[in-house]
């Protein structure tokens, strides 16, 4: 008798872990803005793809949702459900997602662009700066007016790093260019990013650059007849004339990798800030109006990014006053990045 | 700020200002008649919306541009139901609009975003083109903004010289006077919010055609309401609402060129600019106790004649 209890006490437990192992992982992701906008979630949910084709990976995703109380509606609904991982990816996510994440001790929570971590909640980021610092490469190379126009949504430091990161590629390859901001105090507003990237034409730039979602600043290029650099994915279909490359998010090999550390057990709560060297950022294709000889320049660059052999932000670096903000011979560290908010020598504009 | 930037500025001042120009004179005619549509917002993005999308499956702007038209009037009705029909609150029923529109743009548009549409490319006008100065700040546009070159001298005479839109002015000021003296009242009030509903629809098509060739959630941003605020701003007068539409559109140009020439004042300053301006000219236009020639009747309904 008490070994067919025993028998069957350990059946049903096989019979249990046979059942968590076939059922499907499922995997959700929260986006801020449509997918089918060509830019930041669209990146994200290119990401998602890669995961969706995993072997035993279910996903789903919620797009357009409100930062603030909506996001943790959406988030505790998708813990609720049952999901195994969830990814939400702005930055105002982030509270909603730690009250969540402590109501639901065994769901894997990554929230990505903030700084706040739990027991089962993970954050995480790409170093587009790294991107940023090769296409101001390209635009310093392409530019006969030596300005460069950058149309800015907020001034954060990841806008902030982005656009020193531009400057001081442009500068690499042209000590005299200077950089231009305007603030549009907006992420996806096509019409205002547009009139923004008119007014720095008609400042003098002859590139444009741009951190926002839209592709308004690349029109407002395309028009003018001069050239631009897009932003988080491939932008060219909007302006194939003057786009001549773009920093862009590949996430693909992230969220595949969190996937199976989650399956294999291993996964662990972490700040992630992962970059060119495991391929999370990197540069779209060039523009056919880009020289060989720049190509091969920022390609070669590349490499001693991602190999660890060039660090972008790495003394000496003046800020706009002149004086030194990152000594010779040192490299800035991760929480001077994270924390920038004073513009390179350079830069024409404000940080306020 | 040199000479070179001044007429560039100008010049987009003109198209920042006309998508505005085109609402303001929309709610200008409703309220003419009576009634205060606070829809403005819903009925531009609904028109915006509307063109994106006969513009990307049909190819045509003009079809779109229209189109838009006929959307904001489709919307606009449903002011007229609740306020003409049912009597209902204009104040709500109008913020009822901007919601609902907003809402049902957002939600049908989502999957649009980032497409792009054909629409009105900028057309130099022989001749007037080629005036220095003038030229390039009137005559290199596109289309949609010769039209509101136009359009308010067009409703200049309408309101005062036309049988129909002194009628409407009628009903707007006194509709019982009106109604004894057998105009149809609700007649006019339909008329006043259809029509106004047209150009708000027409405004927002020009966001959606000209002014970008692209579709985005919130499209509008905020604009319906500034083109509220204009037509008090413009005391019900269409020549002082082109002057506010441009003193608006051109803040909000100057205020990216001061940032793109590289002045030191902060950012949230510069874009808080159109909108202080706004309040400060309405509020320096009412210290004056001029008669404001606000409909006296302005949002009070309608009871039926029977």
């Amino acid at each position: 008798m008490r070994i067919i209890k025993v028998m069957s006490v350990v059946l049903c437990s096989l019979g249990i872990a046979f059942a968590a192992m076939a059922k499907d992982m499922n995997v959700g992701f929260v986006y801020v803005s449509p997918i089918g906008d060509a830019g930041y979630s669209f990146a994200h949910d290119k990401g998602r793809l890669a995961v969706e084709e995993m072997d035993g990976v279910k996903t789903a995703y919620v797009e357009s949702v409100k930062e603030g109380p909506d996001s943790e509606r959406v988030i505790l609904n998708m813990a609720r459900k049952g999901y195994d991982i969830i990814f939400a990816t702005s930055f105002g996510y982030m509270d909603p997602m730690l009250k969540v994440a402590k109501q639901f001790p065994n769901t894997v929570f990554m929230h990505c662009s903030g700084f706040k971590k739990a027991e089962n909640m993970s954050n995480y980021f790409g170093r587009m700066y790294q991107a940023r610092y090769l296409s101001g490469m390209v635009a310093g190379a392409m530019t006969k007016s030596k300005i460069l126009g950058y149309v800015a949504a907020f001034p954060i430091p990841e806008v902030i790093r982005g656009i020193n990161a531009f400057t001081l590629g442009a500068q690499a390859v042209n000590p005299e260019v200077s950089v231009r901001v305007v603030w549009t105090k907006t992420w996806y507003d096509p019409a205002t990013e547009k009139e923004a990237a008119k007014s720095l034409l008609d400042a003098g730039a002859d590139v444009i650059a741009q951190h926002q979602d839209s592709p308004g600043p690349q029109e407002a290029a395309q028009e003018k007849g001069v050239y631009s650099i897009g932003y988080n994915s491939d932008m060219s279909t909007f302006a194939p004339k003057s786009h001549l490359t773009a920093p862009v998010w590949n996430w693909a090999p992230y969220y595949k990798q969190i996937v199976n550390q989650v399956k294999e057990g291993t996964w662990k709560a972490e700040s992630a800030w992962p970059g060119m060297d495991a391929g999370i950022v990197k540069l779209a294709p060039f523009g056919p109006m880009v020289p060989q000889d720049v190509q091969d320049t920022v390609t070669a660059k590349q490499a001693e990014i991602a190999s660890g052999a060039f660090k972008v932000f790495s003394g000496p670096v003046k800020d706009q006053q002149g004086a030194v903000k990152i000594a010779d011979g040192t490299v800035a560290n991760d929480e001077t990045l994270l924390g920038m908010t004073w513009f390179v020598e350079g830069v024409v504009g404000t940080t306020e | 700020m040199t000479l070179e930037m001044i007429i560039p500025l100008l010049a987009a001042t003109i198209v920042a200002g006309t998508p505005i120009l085109y609402a303001t004179l929309g709610e200008m005619i409703t309220e003419k008649s009576g009634v205060l549509n606070l829809g403005v917002e819903g009925i531009m993005i609904v028109g915006g919306l509307t063109a994106f999308l006969v513009a990307h499956f049909t190819g045509s702007p003009s079809l779109a541009f229209f189109a838009a038209g006929a959307a904001g009037i489709t919307t606009a009705s449903l002011h007229g139901i609740v306020c003409l029909v049912f009597q209902g609150n204009q104040v709500v029923s109008g913020l009822a609009l901007t919601i609902l529109g907003t809402g049902f743009a957002n939600y049908f548009g989502t999957s649009y975003v980032g497409l792009s549409a054909p629409g009105f490319q900028p057309m130099a006008v022989p001749l007037l083109a080629d005036i220095p100065a003038i030229g390039p700040i009137f005559f290199q546009h596109d289309p949609l903004v010769y039209l509101t070159y136009i359009l308010p001298p067009c409703l200049w005479l309408f309101f005062n010289n036309t049988r129909y839109g002194l009628g409407l002015r009628a009903v707007g000021e006194f509709p019982e006077a009106a109604a004894a003296a057998g105009l149809n009242a609700r007649g006019y009030r339909w008329l006043g919010i259809l029509g106004g509903g047209f150009f708000m629809g027409l405004g927002g098509a020009y966001l959606s055609l000209a002014y970008t060739h692209l579709w985005t959630n919130n499209l509008t941003a905020g604009r319906g309401w500034i083109a509220v605020a204009l037509v008090i701003f413009a005391f019900w007068r269409p020549g002082r609402a082109v002057f506010g539409a441009y003193l608006f559109g051109g803040i909000m140009a100057l205020q990216l060129r001061l940032q793109a020439t590289g002045t030191q004042l902060p950012s949230s300053l510069l874009l808080m600019l159109p909108y202080g301006l706004t309040v400060f000219v309405l509020v320096l236009s009412s210290l004056g106790h001029r008669r404001t020639n606000e409909p006296a009747a302005l949002g009070v309904n309608v009871e039926p004649a029977d």
